[in-house]
């Protein structure tokens, strides 16, 4: 089926939201808001009959996971996708997401924290989903918007607060800030400030994983690496170049797409020829699948099978996770393009929101037990606060001490002795 | 120090000649080397004539390790016993530093195009996914910014890359990965990830092969904080340097010449380094101090020639760390001869010689008679016709001239 005959199913419906915010008429090839009628469009676009969900053809079958999720819950006994004590802990980290970004901002606006900040409201969806079922030493690779992977990975809050402070306590020492978040303990592979580099960077991690399976003989190396980067990137040649390498190797990798339609002022719509990023896997022989980022749960379905292929040494899979951010693209955007007709559509379909629903009229939890956890949140978040505020700013001395892992590459001096060896060097008055 | 040449002043042109090969035993200039055994710590300096200068200002010194490159004296009287060592071409001698570090350490890798099965363009790689497999010598599509992130990544999980540019001005597509990450994230990563990565590839300016074919890239890499950049000459320094290189913890540029390849020279057996940061005294003169790099070496030596028989006592040096600059050696130098010429491939702009003069001039100011001479390439992209391609690099004849200016 090609794209017009579907543009011409997806007009017929009747919800659709279009994204009427363009203020441009050169593109008549107008998508409506991708809704929740948008997954039953995508299972008429799927070339085979079938309705199962198989991922395992190498050829790469494009499904929607709603189709799966709704056969589960159409079983005589309704069986529930998550126990308690998973609720407890994916509602836990996407309140800390939220909690965590919208301190953030007033930290910003009180002038604690500065440059460029992201923010991640409104995704947490995706982070929560696909992280919380990762292991310690499986790796995660974001963008400049990466607070929230931050915190998902384990990366504490105090951590990620002084960084953002730029003080010595973070994760970084103060040296990376917001869009350059690492963690080796928690392997968080970055945080990087240019689009798409951070893809081949987790094709790498992928490929040491591997590496150490087949070469090294770490038999049980099963270490699985998560690329989480935006619609924009997917207009990248990095994308695509790391697409063909993954599935070529066979890489233990995922490249999750956080599609929230926006590249800063830039509509999805307007920049790609075919706006439906998850077609793109079958195209170098991986599966897509287009998930509804703003469903924890769907999405948790989805990565665990994404995540399973791929410690199963599979290969890669592409997962584009429907999406969108509640405030601008970072908080020096004015965010006046957007539609607010678009953003009350999204602002109703919270992914916080849903999962209460969710765990409350699954009685999964209670009010109380939720309440217990937002007020647990807000210490963390007040308490990681403090933290940085007390925090020493970095010292001149540690101006040069991260530039090199051997400090030799500093060179020799007119003296004859290493640089490094200069006692001024630590000082940060030395020439170099 | 001249006597000692003329005696061995037999040794024939290193002309840019069609002839590509070239014979060892032309470099008997009893090179001054300094020598690491163990990963850049400490070493003796042996000099030219036969002293031998432990302890060096500041460094720590260890075992004595005779001159490895036989001189023509030392050939004649060993002609009957077995000569140390063994003979093999530049490409062979990086092989032979690839393959003693795969086996020394299982994490070294190679990626690149080609590196596999077809052994890689120049040759370096060949015969080593035979022996280690096709994942550790990974031939990868035609995506240099994508593999070069690759391999950036897979040096932060653990293992150490050598990334291959079929040709060093492919690297141009991976400036954002070798740039951005593989200088940056040390650093911005406060310290917690380390990219012991070498990123390796012939370029200069060969025969005929045309502008984009003919790049010299360390001008544009030099200002990248958090690598290192070293520039391989002969076969000794060549495998000498691509050892230290993989053992080191920093990323490392190394740049390789297309038309060095094919020298031969006659290596130790034992297993040895070259230190990363330092220069190589080539030639110990008085009158002036001329400092080069990778090929116009060859330019400078055979100018060398020239300049002895018309009296003049150069000492050329071999910069080898093209960042950061020796200024150790480069300023005993200065110190002696108070002149110094600078003999580069680099384009002037920019190049590798105006950082060097800027250094110089900061440093050792005092020292000097005259200004300082820099050579370089012309800033034109280099022509494919024979005759404009000869004179957009420094020629010996050039390099003569100004050593007479400077010496006025």
């Amino acid at each position: 089926m090609n794209s017009a005959s579907c543009a011409a199913k997806i007009s017929t419906q009747p919800f659709s939201l279009n994204p009427t915010s363009l203020t441009s008429h050169d593109n008549p090839l107008v998508f409506p808001k991708p809704t929740s009628l948008f997954l039953g469009s995508t299972r008429k676009l799927r070339l085979s009959s079938s309705s199962k969900l198989n991922l395992h053809r190498r050829s790469g079958t494009v499904v929607a996971v709603s189709d799966v999720v709704k056969q589960k819950k159409s079983k005589s006994t309704p069986s529930l996708l998550i126990t308690k004590e998973e609720g407890l802990e994916l509602y836990e980290d996407m309140i800390l997401g939220r909690a965590f970004e919208d301190m953030c901002a007033q930290m910003y606006y009180r002038g604690k924290m500065f440059g460029f900040v992201h923010l991640y409201n409104g995704q947490e969806a995706v982070s929560t989903g696909f992280i919380k079922l990762l292991k310690q030493q499986d790796s995660v690779v974001s963008t400049y918007r990466d607070h929230v992977h931050a915190l998902s990975k384990g990366v504490p809050a105090r951590a990620v607060m002084s960084e953002l402070f730029g003080k010595t306590t973070g994760c970084c020492r103060g040296q990376g800030g917001s869009m350059h978040m690492f963690s080796r303990e928690h392997n968080l592979l970055g945080g990087f400030a240019f689009i798409g580099e951070g893809i081949p960077v987790a094709t790498g991690a992928a490929f040491t994983s591997k590496y150490k399976r087949e070469i090294l003989k770490e038999a049980d190396c099963d270490h699985v690496t998560l690329a989480f980067f935006g619609d924009g990137t997917c207009n990248n040649g990095q994308f695509f170049e790391c697409l063909n390498m993954a599935a070529l190797w066979k890489l233990p990798i995922v490249f999750v797409v956080e599609n929230n339609l926006w590249a800063i002022g830039m509509s999805h719509l307007r920049a790609t020829s075919d706006p439906q990023i998850y077609k793109k896997g079958p195209a170098f022989g991986m599966p897509g699948i287009h998930v509804d980022g703003m469903d924890v749960l769907k999405v948790r379905e989805v990565a665990k099978e994404a995540i399973g292929r791929a410690r199963r040494g599979e290969g890669p899979t592409l997962v584009e996770c429907e999406t969108y951010r509640f405030r601008g693209h970072s908080l020096a955007d004015p965010d006046e393009l957007r539609d607010p007709a678009e953003k009350a559509y999204y602002a109703a379909r919270d992914p916080i929101t849903a999962l209460k629903k969710y765990l409350i009229e699954n009685s999964l939890a209670s009010e109380a037990d939720l309440k217990a956890i937002d007020k647990k949140i807000d210490e963390v978040v007040e308490d990681a606060v403090d933290f940085a505020d007390e925090s020493p700013v970095p010292s001149r001395s540690q101006l040069l001490e991260n530039v090199f892992a051997d400090p030799k590459g500093f060179g020799i001096g007119p003296d004859g002795r290493y640089r490094c060896e200069d006692p001024k060097f630590t000082e940060g008055t030395a020439h170099v | 120090m001249a006597a000692i040449f003329q005696g061995v002043g037999a040794a024939a042109a290193l002309s840019s000649s069609p002839s590509n090969s070239f014979d060892s035993k032309k470099f008997v200039f009893s090179p001054c080397r300094s020598f690491s055994v163990r990963k850049g710590a400490s070493f003796a300096v042996v000099r030219s004539d036969g002293r031998v200068n432990l302890n060096p200002k500041g460094r720590r010194a260890q075992q004595l390790i005779s001159n490895a490159v036989a001189t023509k004296s030392d050939n004649a009287a060993a002609s009957s016993s077995s000569k140390p060592g063994h003979e093999l071409l530049l490409f062979e001698a990086l092989q032979e530093g690839l393959e003693e570090e795969m086996e020394r350490d299982p994490r070294v890798c190679v990626m690149g195009e080609d590196v596999g099965h077809y052994g890689g363009s120049y040759k370096v790689t060949k015969g080593l996914a035979k022996k280690f497999g096709d994942l550790r010598v990974l031939d990868t599509p035609i995506a240099e910014n994508s593999f070069t992130g690759m391999g950036i990544g897979a040096a932060m999980t653990g293992l150490r890359p050598v990334v291959e540019g079929m040709n060093m001005g492919f690297l141009l597509l991976a400036f954002n990965q070798i740039s951005n990450n593989c200088g940056m994230l040390h650093y911005t990563s406060g310290g917690q990830f380390t990219i012991p990565i070498v990123i390796r590839g012939p370029g200069g300016v060969g025969r005929q092969l045309g502008a984009e074919h003919s790049q010299r890239l360390e001008s544009y890499f030099q200002s990248i904080p958090g690598i290192q950049m070293v520039a391989c000459s002969t076969p000794y320094n060549a495998k000498g340097l691509m050892k230290a290189a993989i053992r080191s913890e920093n990323p490392v540029i190394f740049f390789e010449h297309v038309l060095l390849y094919n020298l031969k020279e006659r290596i130790p057996d034992e297993d040895y380094i070259c230190n990363l940061e330092e220069a190589e005294m080539v030639r110990p003169g008085e009158h002036v101090t001329i400092l080069t790099y990778s090929r116009m070496r060859y330019h400078v030596m055979q100018a060398a020639k020239t300049l002895v028989n018309k009296g003049y006592d150069p000492e050329v040096i071999d910069i080898r760390s093209l960042k950061p600059f020796d200024l150790y050696t480069i300023g005993n130098s200065v110190k002696k001869t108070h002149r110094v010429l600078i003999v580069e491939e680099c384009m002037r702009t920019g190049g590798i010689g105006a950082s060097l003069i800027a250094a110089i001039t900061e440093n050792f100011n005092d020292y000097l008679d005259a200004p300082i001479m820099c050579l370089s390439s012309q800033d034109v992209p280099t022509p494919y016709a024979g005759t404009l391609e000869e004179v957009t690099v420094v020629q010996p004849a050039q390099i003569v001239t100004a050593v007479e200016q400077l010496c006025q």
